[in-house]
């Protein structure tokens, strides 16, 4: 009986072990193809580490290359759309979590209707709205157009995590003397943290990666974000591998960091004590 | 401190009403209590004299103003939470301050305020806590104490003490009842416990259905309740009621039970010879005697410490007596029981009560 028990749980943790291993394998191999010395990248054959590392790729990519635009792009178009979706989305979430009013039902339908479609469906419609606004190839276009994709599904995101909090609070507060804005900032919105900072990363890195529109509606360096900028080191003959993955592992860090900033609040519990328990 | 008024306030949500006319005048300083089933409306009520929900016709008006379109935060009430609702990001001090920041009432009257209300509610080492570092009885206690920093026109408590166990429930019923002698605020309390409506109330408001039943101070409400409702909900354990049929005899009358016993009562008026009517005893007044004039079957026995409740089956229908003595416990199968006639209720076919 213990030992098959102790056999499930070292099955149990084998598995996990097994999944881990997997899903950070490419993110290893991402690592060390950025470090490999390109005349060894093809003469060792399959090896685990080099027999020499480098930085050179990431010197090249930082020094010589595009690619800081191509960074401070994607930093601004992300973080940009993480904030404008946020702020959109808190604000809906919580009007379709508390208020009741005509018509609510069908903008929850037509919200889920925008998110049915593929996308690519939607690229020449999209380009031929922003073009004549002058919107393709500037980083404003792409933070609105990520914008609208991602409203509608961090909308339902946070109205759960609204859902979750007492309305009692927000009364509480309207009897002390706040205004229903006012209980919002100062109660309710505190509460969210979890849902804000989970909406947050959210949107960030699905703008962080998103490729399609970027790639259609900028063209040119300069607005360029990281992932279409990551298709330059693709040239007509040759890919370059080193500089390719050492931009990659470069682009890896911002949506580290950012989930290190947030993931207090993504693990805490900031309702407990609120009512009853 | 203030005077409310509610006239004619009806309350519908879409096409079912909730609230079907409600009258009452709350005297300033008065502590009133409404009470009634789950569903009686009694909580709508008080939402709606707290500006939480719309009122759908009538008027509320707090110290003669009318309120009904007013925000809650402009009405000057206080309102304890059955959830507490405390703010959770908040420490027990900030809790309790808030209503006050919110009207950027001066650092010092503050401090004040707040060190004046947790002395009041022995919260003084607590102050620096976070709501979740807190036991039921003392979130009761911020609740409390959130409420009366401000000093509101008027405090409103909705269930408050349904949360806690037994014992605290007790203890708060008291602290509440003592805060209320020392403030002196116009209070309105919500329960559907009727022990804290009898031990908190001036003045007790019987719900049901979306009307109200009866008003009147708990002896009145306990002793002359206006209808079967009233007769039913008010004490514990719950008034017995008996069918019958109203008889007049030589002198006085009496209710003739199915089984042909005709129970003397006083005359009433109101009421003709023959009509159905109900009759009905509190538990503590039937009196066993070897005399008596039924026979009942004892069906169960049970001992509370305080006293003993027999549980008899009465013409085959449930009957319930309250004694202090001890010698019922060890009676049954049968006993015998009187009805003295003073504590005798009659009520008409409607339910309403006849004197």
């Amino acid at each position: 009986m213990r030992s098959g028990k102790l056999l499930l749980t070292g099955a149990h943790r084998l598995a996990i072990l097994v999944y881990v291993v997997f899903a950070l394998f490419p993110l290893f191999w991402l690592l060390k193809v950025s470090v490999t010395p390109n005349d060894l990248l093809y003469s060792e054959g399959v090896r685990m580490w080099p027999s020499r590392t480098t930085f050179e790729h990431f010197q090249f990519v930082i020094a010589h290359s595009a690619f800081p635009t191509f960074f401070k792009n994607s930093l601004i178009v992300s973080g940009a759309t993480a904030v404008v979706v946020t702020i959109l989305a808190s604000l809906s979430g919580y009007a379709l979590s508390r208020f009741t009013f005509r018509a609510k039902y069908w903008i929850v339908a037509l919200m889920l209707i925008t998110q049915m479609f593929p996308l690519v469906m939607l690229v020449a419609p999209i380009f031929k709205m922003l073009s004549p606004l002058g919107l393709t190839n500037s980083l404003t276009g792409l933070v609105i157009v990520y914008s609208a994709f991602n409203v509608p599904f961090a909308t339902f995101l946070m109205q759960s995590f609204f859902d979750g909090i007492p309305k009692d609070l927000e009364e509480a507060a309207m009897i002390d003397g706040a205004t229903q804005f006012v209980a919002f900032r100062q109660i309710i919105l505190p509460l969210t943290l979890p849902g804000i900072a989970a909406t947050l990363g959210f949107v960030f890195t699905a703008a962080w990666s998103e490729l399609l529109f970027a790639l259609m509606l900028i063209s040119g360096n300069d607005a360029a974000t990281f992932p279409v900028g990551l298709l330059t080191f693709v040239s007509k003959f040759s890919v370059d591998f080193g500089q390719m993955m050492a931009a990659g592992v470069l682009a890896l860090i911002p949506a580290c960091l950012f989930f290190l900033l947030i993931q207090r609040y993504l693990v805490q519990g900031l309702t407990a004590g609120a009512v009853k328990g | 401190m203030a005077s409310i008024d509610i006239e004619s306030v009806r309350k519908s949500y879409g096409p079912f009403p909730v609230l079907h006319g409600v009258d009452l005048t709350i005297r300033d300083g008065e502590f009133i209590v409404l009470v009634g089933p789950s569903g009686c409306g009694k909580s709508t009520l008080l939402r709606m004299i707290a500006g939480l929900e719309e009122v759908t016709s009538g008027e509320i008006r707090i110290s003669g103003n009318r309120v009904n379109d007013l925000a809650p935060k402009d009405r000057d009430i206080a309102m304890v939470f059955q959830s507490y609702a405390l703010y959770p990001h908040m420490s027990v001090a900030d809790n309790m301050s808030y209503s006050l920041r919110l009207r950027k009432t001066a650092k010092e009257k503050i401090a004040s305020a707040v060190g004046s209300a947790a002395t009041k509610l022995g919260l003084d080492p607590l102050l620096e806590r976070r709501p979740k570092a807190l036991s039921g009885g003392q979130r009761q206690r911020v609740a409390m104490g959130r409420a009366i920093v401000r000093q509101p026109k008027a405090f409103l408590f909705d269930e408050p003490l349904s949360n806690l166990d037994a014992r605290l429930r007790e203890q708060m019923r008291a602290e509440i009842k003592k805060l209320h002698a020392d403030l002196k605020a116009t209070s309105i309390y919500v329960t559907h416990d009727q022990i804290e409506a009898m031990t908190l109330a001036d003045r007790i408001v019987a719900m049901h259905g979306g009307v109200v039943q009866q008003v009147g101070t708990p002896l009145e409400l306990y002793d002359t309740p206006a209808n079967l409702f009233v007769a039913g909900f008010i004490g514990s354990p719950g008034m017995n009621f008996l069918e019958g049929r109203y008889v007049v005899t030589g002198e006085g009358a009496g209710i003739r039970l199915s089984d042909g016993t005709v129970v003397p009562v006083a005359r009433r008026t109101g009421i003709g010879p023959d009509a159905a009517v109900t009759l009905g005893i509190r538990p503590e007044h039937v009196v066993i005697s070897d005399s008596g004039m039924l026979e009942a079957g004892v069906e169960l026995v049970e001992p509370t410490g305080f006293g003993i409740i027999l549980h008899l089956s009465l013409h085959g229908l449930p009957f319930k007596i309250f004694t202090l003595d001890r010698e019922a416990l060890s009676a049954g199968p049968k006993v015998r029981v009187d009805f003295p006639q003073k504590h005798l209720h009659v009520f008409d076919e409607k339910g309403n009560r006849v004197d």
